[in-house]
């Protein structure tokens, strides 16, 4: 793929390689959108925008397009928003293969479809080799939050409980492991995908969720860390009901990483009042993407708000967030 | 001149000077000088007036007899004109006292053990009897200033004949706080943990202390609640009790301290010197570390180790619970493995239930956990290893050159948490608390910091924290700062400040070498130090030397896992195929063969998770796993080190010099630092494992090189116009024989050597050295 200034070549492969994908039926460089669930009385938009760089491009169980739309969808779901439309802009380093764009674009469609999201407009350019490291991606999406429905940290209290949907860990140790530089054999695919019909699923089933946040970069640790200091709440959470692989341990144990750090793509953790904690775990684990969906622990009172996790041997840990990378402390 | 006044002199005095039994001294010296006048506390200290022709005397008299736990600093003398009163009177308290007037806990006396031993006393037999001589202190306050109503002394109203002693100048027990008898005081007893009761008709002929002791003595696991926290004790000669003991506590590696009634007891397992027989029977009474000789005690008592841990009992009760007890007792924290120890009774009943059958209560309540402190003499010191217990919150005087009108807090490390209050000149370290990753751990430092900010009205005008980010207490203290500066300080610069602090080293005084060998502290570039050799005084530092940095493959693995330290040094010195061109036949080969290679070779070349590292406790590590003392994972912090030094062949300390391994001391390339090259070590090493060597005499001559290498250094780096002190610090100085070896070799050179004593070495002394750093940054 060489870089140019914008000619016919370059129109060429956007309508080769994106819009023919994305919307068959043509592509318009802006979308015009109106859509009958805005006019609804309390509706609100929801809007949000996130920039995709991972690396390798490619690994088990995703790459850069999917997660580009996962992200962004599961961006807007844990706000409690209906996603509806994605953009996508592109910039690609010149040399970059066109069969790789074809693969993403086509992983974006599919992933888009998943969701029931649109990407309706876009953006691509090639620059100079050495000026980006092969692909990036950027996704903004739009949504809609029905009438009456608030997802707020601050809505936490004392006695809620913490569910996540999923398996934790698996896209980080993945990445990890796909990156091939750690020479290490290990079974495990990113958990990345869309998570917005299983966030309907709970709030049909769990009308009183208070929040969620989707467990990405930082992992489980930051995404809790989030919410307690926002609803300065202490919350615990038990290391036993956990969810995650024996192949997930293994990678951290022999990296020497801590779990609930690692980044997920397709996990969300939230917290609703006790009484219907038993619903939404039900809810969460009749759909696709929660099966392996656990009660993790519960927010209480504390002299210091803050995580903690009660370990399998009896100890209570401070899982706290990190303010750079995983450094020992040990003295 | 008022008429009727006379000349008489009034006298201030500071330092630890109430609750301990001062005035009734002073009333009893100015009687015996036929004196008259007035004694009463102040918000500063004590205020004497004095009238009568021996004032002069009156100084040194009073100094001659100063109750055991009194300590003064300064007494100012002013001469004043009054009319002189007719006799000598204790005067009430001004105020509320003396700020910051909380003395340590200390172990009973030996007046009060004996009335517990008379039959004919009313005190006899009762394990809270206590004089203002000893007795609980620091673990009953709950606010100050130090009085009976604000400790947990306050619910038991005195009775009239306690009353009468405690309001009475010539009595032991004036204003002796937590003062209590039979009938007005707290009380012990027996329970079932679990379900059942216990049959009391069964013990009708003792008490329920002597019935504990009984259980213990017919080897049941009781829990004890002792002065700041539960005990879990059984008889330590049965191997299956402390066996059973290690397994409902989960506690594997880690050594169990032992109480024992008396000299006569410990004499029998273990050698003392007079120094550490005087250390045992101290009001400080400390767990004192000993040589194990004589009679065995059980291997799972301290495994793999050469010391045991000694304590004498310390409370009343504990010398009633031995008293028919010829054996030595573990006496181990309370707690599950990892936790802090309980101090309720609702605690111990709920989290001892499954390691102790029985327990043994009272009630009056622990205010503060404290655990026992842990000591050892080297070199004709006492050294602090923990300090906890009879120790803490004892202040330490900063040396000349400190201001004494600035305040400070400094946070201390993450692991053996104690935090330092400087104020007035003078630094108040708080106990050891723990390891801050343990969330009861760190509840209990932010109480105590509340407390210790009350008891010393304490207003600090900056907060120093380690320049680790991501340690708790840095993080605790900047959330706390609210808008104070907060003064970042290097782990290792901090190290050697607290040791310049506490050996009185001058504010102005010119720069030492410091030598810090240690775990692991952020270093200022990046990479992680604990192997360090720094000019510094307490406002800068410069990186002079340093011990080979090597990768940390997998970062807190590489602490839990020592062969991962052998397998990186290995690989940094000679690679795999030179190990296993000469190599091949060592089990050791077969070890490390069977181990993830190829990953942690990518993770150090990539650097993933594996910072580079000049730590002394990881050169340690690889070195007991070379010599298959450690492998897999390390029970406790600095159990492959231990192990090592445990394992030393005295004989072979004394084989001649080129036997000791050997380090050379070549340039880093790039930065141009000396650095301690361990090369040679691993070769020579391998090849004594070759040879069959026994590890008695490899651990010795490892420590030997590398105390020689470590001595080297400091020759170079002391040469011509270098520093003529060195300072050590760091955990790895709590070596014994390193330090030694150490101490000696600097000593030859004709350096002034400095190290620690009433500080502890390791992390639990940092928080005094940021307080020092800190204080020499605001005072420019
Ligand atoms: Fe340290
Ligand atoms: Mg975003
Ligand atoms: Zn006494
Ligand atoms: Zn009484």
């Amino acid at each position: 793929l060489a870089h140019g200034g914008g000619g016919k070549a370059m129109r060429d492969l956007i309508e080769d390689v994106f819009t023919s994908v994305f919307e068959p039926d043509g592509l318009e460089d802006q979308a015009r959108l109106s859509h009958e669930m805005l006019a609804v009385e309390g509706a609100r938009l929801a809007f949000t925008t996130d920039s995709f760089v991972v690396q390798p491009l490619e690994f088990p169980g995703g790459d850069i397009g999917k997660i580009a739309v996962c992200g962004t969808v599961n961006d807007l779901t844990v706000g409690g928003a209906q996603p509806l439309w994605l953009s996508a802009a592109f910039i690609i380093e010149e040399g970059t293969e066109v069969a790789l764009l074809r693969r993403v674009a086509a992983a974006m469609r599919r992933a888009a479809d998943q969701a029931g999201v649109r990407i309706v407009t876009g953006d691509t350019k090639v620059v100079e080799r050495g000026a980006a490291d092969t692909l990036f991606v950027t996704t903004s999406g739009v949504g809609v939050i029905p009438a009456g429905r608030e997802l707020a940290a601050e809505k936490v209290r004392a006695g809620d409980v913490a569910l996540v949907n999923g398996v934790l860990g698996d896209h980080g140790a993945a990445i990890l492991a796909a990156r091939g530089d750690m020479v290490f054999e290990a079974d495990i695919r990113s958990d990345c995908r869309p998570l917005n019909h299983l966030m309907e699923a709970v709030i049909e089933a769990a009308p009183g969720v208070r929040c969620a946040r989707d467990a990405t970069r930082g992992g489980l640790a930051s995404a809790l860390n989030e919410i307690s200091q926002a609803s300065a709440i202490g919350i615990e959470i038990d290391e036993a009901r956990l969810p995650m692989r024996a192949e997930v341990k293994g990678v951290c144990e022999l990296l020497g990483l801590d779990p609930l750090y690692l980044a997920n793509e397709g996990a969300l953790v939230l917290f609703v009042p006790e009484e219907q904690a038993e619903a939404a775990l039900a809810a969460m684990r009749s759909t696709e993407a929660g099966r392996d969906a656990a009660i993790i622990g519960r927010a209480a009172e504390m002299r210091s708000p803050r995580v903690v996790m009660h370990s399998l041997f009896g100890g209570s840990r401070i899982v706290d967030m990190l303010v750079g990378e995983q450094l020992p402390r040990i003295c | 001149m008022e008429s009727g006044a006379v000349t008489g002199e009034r006298l201030l005095v500071r330092g630890q000077v109430q609750g301990v039994g001062f005035r009734p001294t002073v009333w009893r010296v100015a009687r015996e000088l036929e004196l008259t006048g007035d004694v009463r506390n102040t918000s500063s200290g004590v205020e004497i007036r004095l009238w009568g022709e021996a004032v002069s005397r009156f100084e040194s008299e009073l100094r001659a007899a100063l109750p055991a736990l009194a300590r003064i600093d300064a007494i100012e003398r002013v001469a004043i004109d009054a009319v002189r009163p007719e006799s000598f009177v204790i005067g009430a308290s001004e105020g509320d006292g003396m700020r910051g007037a909380v003395t340590p806990d200390a172990a009973i006396c030996s007046a009060c053990l004996e009335e517990v031993r008379d039959p004919f006393e009313r005190r006899y037999r009762y394990p809270f009897t206590n004089c203002t001589e000893c007795g609980p202190r620091f673990s009953i306050i709950e606010t100050g200033p130090y009085d009976r109503a604000r400790t947990t002394m306050r619910g038991f109203a005195m009775c009239p004949e306690c009353g009468e002693q405690y309001s009475d100048p010539t009595d032991r027990r004036f204003h002796a706080q937590p003062i209590a008898c039979h009938v007005c005081g707290p009380r012990a007893w027996i329970e079932r943990l679990g379900p059942g009761t216990v049959n009391h008709e069964a013990f009708s002929m003792m008490d329920d202390v002597d019935a504990a002791g009984g259980m213990l003595m017919n080897g049941h696991i009781v829990a004890i609640k002792g002065l700041g926290g539960f005990h879990l004790a059984c008889d330590a000669t049965r191997a299956e009790v402390v066996a059973d003991l290690r397994m409902r506590k989960r506690r594997r590696g880690k050594a169990f301290a032992l109480m024992a009634r008396d000299l006569d007891v410990i004499c029998r397992y273990a050698e003392f010197s007079e120094q550490e027989a005087e250390l045992l029977a101290s009001p400080e009474a400390p767990i004192v570390l000993l040589r194990a000789s004589g009679e065995p005690l059980p291997e799972a008592v301290a495994p793999g180790l050469d010391r045991i841990g000694f304590m004498l009992p310390h409370t009343p009760l504990h010398h009633l619970l031995l008293r028919r007890m010829k054996r030595p007792v573990v006496m181990t924290s309370g707690n599950l493995s990892g936790r802090p120890q309980c101090t309720t009774n609702e605690q111990a009943r709920a989290e001892l239930e499954g390691i102790a059958e029985f327990a043994l209560m009272h009630d009056r309540h622990i205010a503060n956990r404290i655990d026992d402190s842990v000591a050892r003499v080297d070199l004709g010191r006492v050294r602090l290893l923990r300090r906890a217990r009879g120790y803490a919150p004892r202040a330490i005087d900063l040396p000349t050159g400190f201001p004494r009108d600035i305040s400070i807090l400094a946070m201390g490390a993450e692991l053996k948490n104690s935090f330092c209050l400087v104020r007035d000149g003078e630094a108040v370290l708080s106990q050891h608390m723990g390891d801050l990753e343990d969330a009861a751990t760190e509840d209990d430092v932010r109480r105590n910091l509340d407390l210790y900010t009350q008891l010393y009205d304490h207003q600090p005008a900056a907060i120093a924290v380690d320049a680790h980010p991501e340690y708790l207490s840095t993080k605790h203290g900047r959330e706390i700062a609210d808008g104070r500066p907060v003064i970042a300080v290097q782990h290792h610069h901090a190290h050697i400040a607290a040791c310049l602090a506490e050996n009185g080293r001058s504010l102005d005084a010119a720069p030492v070498l410091g030598i810090a060998l240690d775990g692991l502290g952020l270093g200022d570039d990046g990479t992680i130090w604990g192997g360090e050799f720094l000019i510094c005084d307490y406002r800068g530092y410069r990186r002079a030397g340093m011990l080979k940095p090597v990768a940390l493959p997998g970062g807190t693995a590489a602490i839990r896992e020592p062969w991962r330290n052998a397998y990186a040094h290995l690989m940094a010195q000679m690679g795999w195929a030179e190990f296993a061109m000469n190599f091949a036949d060592l089990p050791l080969f077969a070890r490390l063969s069977a181990m993830p290679r190829s990953t942690i070779d990518a993770m150090i070349a990539s650097g993933t998770n594996s910072p580079l590292s000049s730590s002394c406790g990881r050169l340690f590590d690889a070195a007991a796993a070379i010599c298959g003392l450690a492998w897999d994972r390390q029970e406790y912090e600095g159990q492959a080190a231990m192990l090592l030094e445990a394992a030393i062949d005295p004989a072979a300390l004394n084989e001649p010099d080129d036997l000791a391994y050997p380090f050379s001391i070549p340039l880093l390339g790039g930065r141009g630092l000396p650095y301690v090259e361990p090369l040679a070590v691993w070769r020579a090493m391998l090849g004594d494992l070759l040879l069959n060597t026994p590890v008695g005499v490899m651990s010795a001559r490892f420590h030997r090189g590398l105390a020689r290498s470590v001595v080297a250094m400091a020759q170079r780096l002391t040469a011509d116009d270098g520093p003529d002190t060195v300072a050590l610090s760091g955990g790895c100085f709590q070596n014994a024989t390193l330090f030694r070896l150490v101490h000696e070799g600097l000593e030859q050179l004709g350096l002034n050597v400095l190290s620690h004593s009433r500080v502890p070495a390791n992390d639990g002394g940092l928080a005094l050295g940021q307080a020092a750093v800190a204080m020499a940054h605001l005072h420019e």
